[in-house]
């Protein structure tokens, strides 16, 4: 196992024997703690200074479901605190099964104008990966659309690679890691909090991964993982959301717009309301059957990455049968339809079509645009005008660039009250006034608001492992930091965090997925065992961003949902500072 | 009494013809529970997750009343990404 250095102010590479302390750390666990290990917490996040570690969780490159996870670390350039985003990609099983357990960008090049691409790939002779520099140069300021059928043709389709948009090469705060799916598309993004814009302060346009000829993982005990990993994709298969046409293969995450619409709690333009008259317009339903009439059949849902049995990735085709995008999240449908006061399906699919293609973070682009909405830029539900703000945000127009800074910086600028952002991160689609542990999760997390950090709403909205009342807050920051510790493990493990609903469910998927992790590690964990070790990571982050001057003064929510009560219940978010505090200080 | 019902999800084929996320108006006897709704609807028991009725979660044995607004969902996750 290596650490692999790509050091940008020279471009040079050394491949490094993985210290001994780094032995069971992977994905989130590894990138936050080689950030706090490595980068300076009050380094400018685009200088010299800051780095950008990627790593693939434990079982990714294995044969376990649904496992094909990589994460993405470093200072964020939007919350000034650490970072961690992770996408679904065969990029993430390449760099495992090339044995290396990072791979750490680090450095600036002096001259600014010349952009290089980094070529990893599996040298057979010498038994370990070389690195070969090229000039990437002439794909800066174009559609990643665009690059990435040019790239494949240059280094054969069998690669994998990482890249970033316009959006990076301008310094925005929004600004994503985009990653190629299995179709080749470069639609797989580690889109939260500006680590695109890390990539490309180092002046890196591409890592290009080859594993052709590489080993694989190496396994202790096989027997012990194939036990687990048989639990793990009995639990998958016959859970009725992730099972195959099941809700996640058939609606795709925004099957969840109508229950969120139902339950009050998805937020309408600019967090204002908690429901929205043209939410179903929005939502996964919406997708399928406008599919089913366009194309004249039921299209069910595809993979992202390699290995995935749940298949929760849809397309959204145009009238003419070409395609319109993929894929089309809840997060996303919510932050570019209700958020705005939007009900064109096929106006959302444009614009999320277009976060892609110059880099964009659809959460944080949508959190701008309701911003800006609300400081008179443009009115509510005017799509057209939010298809357009994009693309000035993706040439990096005066105005552009200003909404490149995220939600924040816009609220700022527009002198705007009703700023839905902690940390300086934009609130993604569940209202914390209506569901009161996300809220807690929102304010807490080390990440800025995040609803992956501690998804709550499992509980509190979805019923999966009980059911909870989203309006009361009792019990709701042990629920969260429950929830935020075992995500941080799930993050480091490679597993997609949709694999929580069958084994929130099912107890032997839980323990088939601690099965498989003993198995490639030769460890003997149990349940209390990868909470610990998820907690650990927490406690890492939290220590890098109190460093960072970020301490519990800002695990706060926004003072508006403190005194302004949202329809449909007309709640406030009424969870006490000391709950809130008692997140981490009871960790 | 009269209370509105919406299905959604894999629930939707239970009432054929009625568009997405508008409601039906069905006619119930006073008295009647979430539990007897799904008879009446036709919809098998496993197939149901839960019911928000104007807006909160609600057991299956609730009793309904006039006007109520009833959303029923399949067992549903995503939007975690």
């Amino acid at each position: 196992m290596w650490v692999l250095r790509i050091n940008m102010s020279d471009q040079s590479y050394k491949l490094e024997e993985l210290p001994e302390k780094y032995k069971l750390l992977y994905g989130r666990a590894l990138t936050s703690q080689m950030v706090y290990d490595e980068v300076p917490p009050l380094c400018h996040a685009l200088g010299l200074n800051n780095k950008l570690v990627f790593s693939a969780g434990v079982v990714t490159g294995t044969a376990a479901p649904t496992s094909a996870r990589v994460s993405v670390g470093g200072k964020s350039p939007l919350t000034g605190g650490i970072k961690e985003a992770n996408a679904g990609t065969a990029w993430g099983p390449d760099l495992a099964k090339m044995r290396v357990r990072a791979l750490v960008v680090e450095g600036l090049p002096e001259k600014k104008d010349v952009y290089w691409g980094a070529k990893v790939k599996w040298d057979d002779e010498a038994g370990k990966p070389d690195v070969e520099f090229f000039d990437a140069t002439e794909h800066i300021g174009k559609d990643v659309y665009e690059v990435y059928p040019q790239i494949f043709e240059k280094f054969g389709e069998k690669v994998s690679i990482a890249s970033m948009g316009t959006a990076g090469e301008l310094g925005y705060g929004n600004s994503g890691v985009v990653f190629n799916d299995m179709a080749r598309r470069p639609s797989r993004y580690a889109g939260r909090g500006g680590l695109g814009a890390v990539m490309a302060s180092k002046r890196l346009k591409f890592i290009i991964l080859d594993a052709k000829g590489a080993p694989g993982i190496d396994m202790v005990d096989k027997s012990l993982f194939d036990e687990g990993r048989k639990k793990l994709i009995d639990a998958i298969r016959s859970h009725p959301i992730s099972q195959p046409k099941g809700g996640l293969n058939s609606y795709g995450t925004a099957v969840l717009i109508n229950i969120l619409n139902e339950a009050g709690g998805l937020p309408t333009r600019n967090f204002s309301a908690g429901r929205f008259e043209g939410a179903a317009k929005t939502s996964g339903e919406a997708i399928f059957e406008t599919n089913k009439e366009r194309m004249g059949k039921e299209i069910y849902n595809h993979a992202c990455s390699p290995g995935c049995i749940i298949q929760c990735s849809n397309t959204y085709y145009n009238e003419d049968q070409t395609e319109a995008t993929s894929c089309i999240e809840y997060e996303s449908t919510w932050a570019l339809g209700a958020n705005l006061g939007v009900d064109n399906l096929d106006d959302i699919a444009t614009m999320v079509q277009l976060c892609n293609a110059y880099g964009l973070d659809t959460i944080e682009t949508g959190g701008t645009l309701g911003v800006a909405m609300e400081g008179g830029l443009l009115e509510f539900g005017d799509s057209k005008g939010a298809i357009q703000m994009i693309h000035e945000m993706g040439k990096g127009t005066a105005v552009g660039r200003t909404l490149g800074g995220g939600t924040e910086v816009t609220g700022k600028i527009y002198g705007v009250k009703r700023v839905p952002a902690v940390k300086g991160q934009g609130m993604p689609a569940y209202e914390p006034r209506a569901v009161k542990g996300i809220g807690i999760t929102y304010a807490t997390t080390t990440m800025g608001a995040d609803h992956t950090a501690g998804y709550t709403i499992a509980p509190e909205i979805l019923g999966v492992s009980g059911k909870l009342d989203p309006l009361s807050p009792e019990g709701k920051a042990a629920l969260s930091r429950a929830f935020q510790a075992t995500t941080a493990f799930i993050d480091s493990c490679g597993h997609c965090l949709f694999i929580a609903f069958p084994i929130l469910d099912i107890a032997t998927g839980f323990e088939g997925m601690i099965q498989e992790c003993n198995g490639v590690l030769g460890t003997n964990w149990n349940a209390d065992d990868i909470v610990a070790y998820g907690a650990e990571t927490l406690k890492v982050e939290r220590k890098f961003n109190e460093a960072a001057g970020i301490g519990k003064e800002a695990d706060r929510i926004p003072e508006f949902m403190k005194i302004e009560p949202l329809p449909p219940h007309n709640q406030i978010f009424d969870i006490p500072d000391e709950a809130l505090d008692s997140v981490f200080e009871d960790l | 009494m009269i209370v509105k019902v919406k299905l959604f999800a894999t629930l939707r084929k239970y009432l054929p013809g009625v568009e997405l996320g508008k409601s039906l108006d069905i006619q119930l006897e006073s008295g009647t529970s979430i539990a007897q709704l799904y008879d009446v609807l036709g919809i098998p028991a496993e197939e149901i997750k839960l019911a928000y009725v104007n807006g909160i979660f609600c057991e299956m044995d609730t009793e309904l009343k006039d006007g109520d607004e009833i959303g029923i969902f399949p067992p549903i996750g995503g939007g975690s990404y």
